[in-house]
């Protein structure tokens, strides 16, 4: 199954990377981070160009890294500084490093040509790294291909029937889209307004509405990696105002990063910022538990999907509803990025 | 209806019509056409120009709706 390369993916959470050496296997690349000394992060091929030995299973010295089997020892960029028991080192005897940026609590890297990698192309969640919202966050490995979290996230009806009793009611799989698609940034944007809905526990517990809502859902997919949920929910005819903050409603920026890992591997990078109960521990540590649990569920879900997937013939016809165009839309930018580009292209 | 939330200038929308099974395909050049599934939708608004008409008034800028931010 082919990957977008020449892209901008999560790698990690910043506070992932730091002296201890992180493995991660980005579109199929095994990479190794690190954080020099002086705090940048560092994204290096994760196999000593001697032997292929995972300089994750090394050991750091200073900012750079030694390989645990025979000491090739590589600095920040790659470069071998070091060969053991000779003093010429070879001049292939380097490993590539890739460009990171640490923007909004992620490491971002680029997979595929560095001389392409453009730091202002990559898409924003100003809420993560933001003082006036909490976060509760997580990554859930997912033994299953990236499109399937893509198709899951961009119909969210199926909240109603995965996750009844979390975020899932009634109104989400009752209530007609707007999809839309600007053709030029590479946008999907699918909009769910619910005028008056049943209140999930999810948001019934921690923004202490009680009754029915207003509950608007609002996808704004950056493909291939960046998916943002901007959830607004408010008691059942609160709209916000025509000028002015939208103080009577509660707010939630919902946020993952989808990272093709292997073909059949992802790392499903969760995140929820919310502008309310900003200081209150138990609200976190509810809201941290309930999207545990969605993000599971889905993770059970979708690693079953892969089993079936990978067990029938190829070309099976799938069908698709309204409930589908948004997914649709994604589907197809991902493979214009590939280098496609059919509409309702297969997984 | 879910009011328009992208401003670019190449924009394709599908709108569910509300209280229908029908979905409506408004192009950027403002060509528009109704469908009950959204793969044969898609295929008629990406062709675009092939088969859209030109539209026979012009349609005011959609209003971006403020995101909470």
């Amino acid at each position: 199954m082919p990957f977008a390369r020449d892209q901008w993916y999560v790698a990690a959470y910043g506070s992932e990377v730091g002296r201890e050496l992180l493995a991660r296997t980005v579109l199929g690349e095994p990479l190794v981070l690190y954080r020099t000394e002086a705090g940048e992060a560092v994204a290096l091929a994760d196999r000593c160009v001697h032997r292929r030995y995972p300089l994750s299973e090394s050991r750091l010295e200073g900012d750079t890294i030694v390989c645990g089997y025979h000491g090739f020892t590589y600095d920040q960029t790659g470069t071998c500084v070091f060969v053991p028991g000779q003093q010429r080192i070879p001049r292939t005897a380097r490993v590539a490093s890739y460009p990171v940026v640490e923007q909004d609590s992620f490491v971002w890297v680029w997979i595929g040509d560095r001389e392409r990698a453009d730091p202002t192309s990559i898409p924003r969640a100003p809420w993560l790294d933001d003082p006036a919202y909490t976060v509760v966050r997580g990554m859930a490995p997912l033994n299953a291909r990236y499109q399937l979290l893509v198709d899951n996230l961009m119909d969210l009806s199926h909240e109603t029937y995965l996750h009844g009793g979390y975020i899932g009611t009634p109104e989400v799989a009752n209530t007609p889209i707007t999809t839309e698609v600007d053709e030029e940034k590479g946008i999907v944007y699918v909009s769910r307004h619910m005028d008056d809905a049943e209140c999930p526990p999810f948001y019934a517990r921690s923004t202490g509405i009680q009754g029915r809502i207003t509950r608007w859902q609002d996808i704004e997919f950056h493909p291939p990696c960046l998916y943002l949920l901007h959830s607004r929910i408010a008691p059942q005819g609160v709209y916000p105002p025509a000028e002015g903050p939208d103080s009577d409603a509660f707010h939630a920026e919902i946020v993952y990063a989808i990272t093709p890992s292997t073909e059949n591997t992802t790392y499903d990078f969760w995140a929820v910022a919310r502008d309310f109960a900003i200081d209150d521990e138990s609200v976190s540590e509810y809201l941290y538990q309930s999207n545990h649990t969605v993000v599971m569920q889905d993770v059970t879900a979708l690693n079953l999907l892969e089993q079936v997937i990978a067990a029938e013939p190829d070309k099976y016809q799938e069908l698709s509803i309204n409930i589908d165009t948004g997914g649709l839309a994604a589907r197809r930018l991902l493979a214009r990025m590939i280098g496609s580009g059919a509409v309702g292209a297969p997984q | 209806m879910n009011r328009p939330m992208l401003t670019g200038d190449r924009v394709y929308r599908i709108h569910w019509m509300p209280g229908t099974d029908i979905l409506r395909g408004v192009c950027h050049c403002g060509a528009e056409r109704t469908a009950e599934e959204p793969v044969e939708l898609w295929e008629w608004l990406l062709a675009h120009p092939q088969g859209h008409q030109a539209p026979t008034a012009s349609t005011p800028a959609p209003q971006r709706l403020a995101v909470p931010a």
